[in-house]
């Protein structure tokens, strides 16, 4: 791919351990916390930055209001400007693209993207329902309340549709949780068998409580510059290849029954008699991938991609993500995971870092710090950052970021690709 | 005009728990009343107290919505009222062990998506009346209301079909 002028880069990152309660500094300082360390990785000060993106889902879990002004505040990167970024679980997915687009049109050249979630003020009860309250609050929310209820509804389906095995969602889980142990910012960390998965407490059928992630405090930050910018205030900048976003309805009963929107490498025959999306599969984030691939110039995913952050919310969606981004077809996630290709050493590794079900899930974080994962890999500097080599994908040149919302309401995909 | 500079503010017998010192972590309530309105739907919920339930079908491209919307998602056309059959099938379900806090008292309850004869779309609901092990993907339901309305989508939900 030739480079335009409005090529962006990331050029640093840094995450806090995500944990299940932190209640020793507030968000502010655990931006600060992974800003600080964004910047010391490169030798940038705050006056480097132009203005910021920032980014967290919830107003319900801090009951602070305006809390990213606050962040911008408390870095010091008051008067330039900032926005506020919100949706959903994606959030930090979306943030990012809002950094890029900020360096993109050629408004900043270098732009901090700031995530942060604090969820352990309330318990995980009350958590769960705010959460819920990211669905139909006439509709679906009085009616079932949780999102890991509306999550296993669409695990049960694919399994209908396709055959997959609830065996095949915990060998998800089985991989995430040992990820993580390569990964020091994990919360999850876990050495687990199958078994182990499917003998936790049943929390909604077929999903057991290790088939999902944790609630977590934790904040992560990007830094995107353009591209005179990157390469000279960073050594080894990771160029943002494409963007994509994709949504769906907010109620998954109104999902349609339709045709699969293909990829270059896919042919409608594949999908003859397959009704699409239904409630098994993701729309939003086939169009979001559709839309990053053009970008990038990613013909057959499933080729091309070395490394994937997906956004494991639930094993099973980690599952469904493998189809929806093309990294096998339709109906072949279950075999994807079973042979071994999303491993570390695999064809195509999901989520070497542990993912959400292994690093924890700071909401408005979890995006950055998805991306920040996969900026050090295609750095390769998982070394340096994670305090060992293991999870560091060797042929890491080529990687995505997915992430959702909701019932996959919204979702981004980010396509990045190592330069040097 | 006076000034008083012995002044000293109220003291309270607060409610304040201090749960943690250092940290320092106070325990705070928090509770509010919304005047919540249905507004186009609305007569959705008022139906369920006549035993109807209320889809809408597109005035244009005439695709059926199990569950309500004033204007079609496809063509953008204002819908009409419609009303579904009071049988249909599971299109997928699940039992949840666990939920959020107002849903704990209810827990295990079984969520089920159904999908009707004739109608384009799902609807979400609660079944009762079966144990886990017997709900299958296919197996017909029958729609049943709530006699004493709560004016919320509860007052709908699912029974087995007889065999």
């Amino acid at each position: 791919m030739s480079r335009k002028s409005s090529d962006v880069y990331m050029v640093s990152g840094g995450v806090t351990k995500f944990r299940k309660a932190d209640p020793s500094r507030d968000f502010r300082l655990r931006v600060k916390e992974a800003f600080d360390y964004a910047l010391n990785d490169i030798n940038l000060t705050v006056s480097d930055i132009d203005g910021s993106v920032s980014c967290y889902f919830s107003d319900h879990f801090m009951r602070q209001v305006m809390a990213g002004a606050m962040v911008q505040d408390y870095l010091g990167l008051n008067p330039k400007p900032s926005k506020r970024l919100e949706g959903g679980g994606a959030t930090g997915g979306l943030a990012l693209q809002s950094g890029y687009e900020e360096i993109a049109s050629g408004r900043m050249g270098v732009c901090a993207v700031l995530g942060f979630e604090t969820m352990s003020q309330v318990n995980t009860w009350k958590g769960n329902e705010f959460i819920a309250l990211a669905s139909d609050t006439d509709f679906d929310y009085p009616v079932g309340g949780f999102y890991t209820g509306y999550y296993a509804m669409m695990a049960r389906r694919h399994m209908y549709e396709f055959g997959t095995t609830v065996e095949q969602f915990a060998m998800v889980s089985v991989k995430n949780h040992a990820n993580a142990m390569h990964n020091r910012f994990a919360q999850s960390p876990m050495k687990l068998t199958v078994e182990d998965v499917r003998n936790s407490p049943m929390v909604s059928t077929p999903l057991t409580r290790l088939d999902i992630c944790n609630m977590s405090d934790g904040a992560a930050v990007a830094i995107l510059a353009s591209e005179e910018k990157a390469f000279e205030i960073c050594d080894h900048p990771v160029r943002i290849s494409g963007i994509g976003g994709g949504t769906d309805t907010m109620r998954l009963s109104d999902r349609p029954f339709g045709e699969v929107p293909l990829l270059p490498n896919e042919k409608k025959s594949d999908y003859s008699g397959l009704r699409y999306p239904g409630v098994h599969s993701f729309r939003a984030g086939r169009m979001a991938a559709i839309e990053a691939y053009n970008a990038a110039g990613i013909t057959d995913p499933s080729d091309e991609i070395d490394i994937v952050e997906a956004y494991d919310s639930y094993s099973s969606a980690e599952l469904q993500a493998y189809e929806d981004l093309g990294l096998c077809k339709y109906g072949e996630g279950g075999s994807f995971i079973e042979e071994g290709k999303a491993l570390l050493g695999g064809k195509i590794p999901v989520n070497p870092s542990g993912g959400l079900i292994g690093a924890g899930h700071a909401i408005g974080a979890t995006g950055v710090m998805q991306s920040v994962f996969l900026f050090w890999q295609l750095q390769h500097s998982i070394k340096k950052h994670f305090g060992s080599e293991k999870a560091q994908v060797s042929n890491a040149r080529k990687g995505i970021v997915h992430t959702h919302a909701g019932t996959g309401t919204y979702e981004a995909v980010t396509a990045m690709e190592a330069v040097r | 005009m006076t000034t008083n500079p012995k002044a000293r503010i109220e003291e309270i017998e607060g409610s304040r728990v201090v749960t943690n010192v250092d940290p320092l972590i106070v325990k705070e309530h928090y509770e509010i009343n919304y005047l919540h309105s249905y507004g186009q739907d609305s007569e959705f919920f008022r139906q369920l107290g006549k035993g109807k339930l209320m889809g809408s079908r597109c005035r244009k491209c005439e695709y059926v919505y199990a569950t309500p919307r004033g204007h079609c998602m496809f063509c953008g056309s204002e819908t009409q009222w419609h009303e579904l059959p009071l049988e249909g099938k599971i299109h997928t379900y699940t039992t949840c062990y666990s939920g959020s806090e107002s849903f704990l008292n209810e827990v295990p309850f079984h969520l089920v998506m159904v999908e009707f004869e004739g109608v384009n779309s799902l609807f979400m609901g609660r079944l009762i009346g079966a144990d886990e092990e017997d709900i299958e993907i296919g197996m017909k339901v029958k729609v049943k209301f709530r006699r004493n309305l709560q004016f919320s989508a509860t007052d709908v939900y699912f029974v087995p079909d007889a065999p």
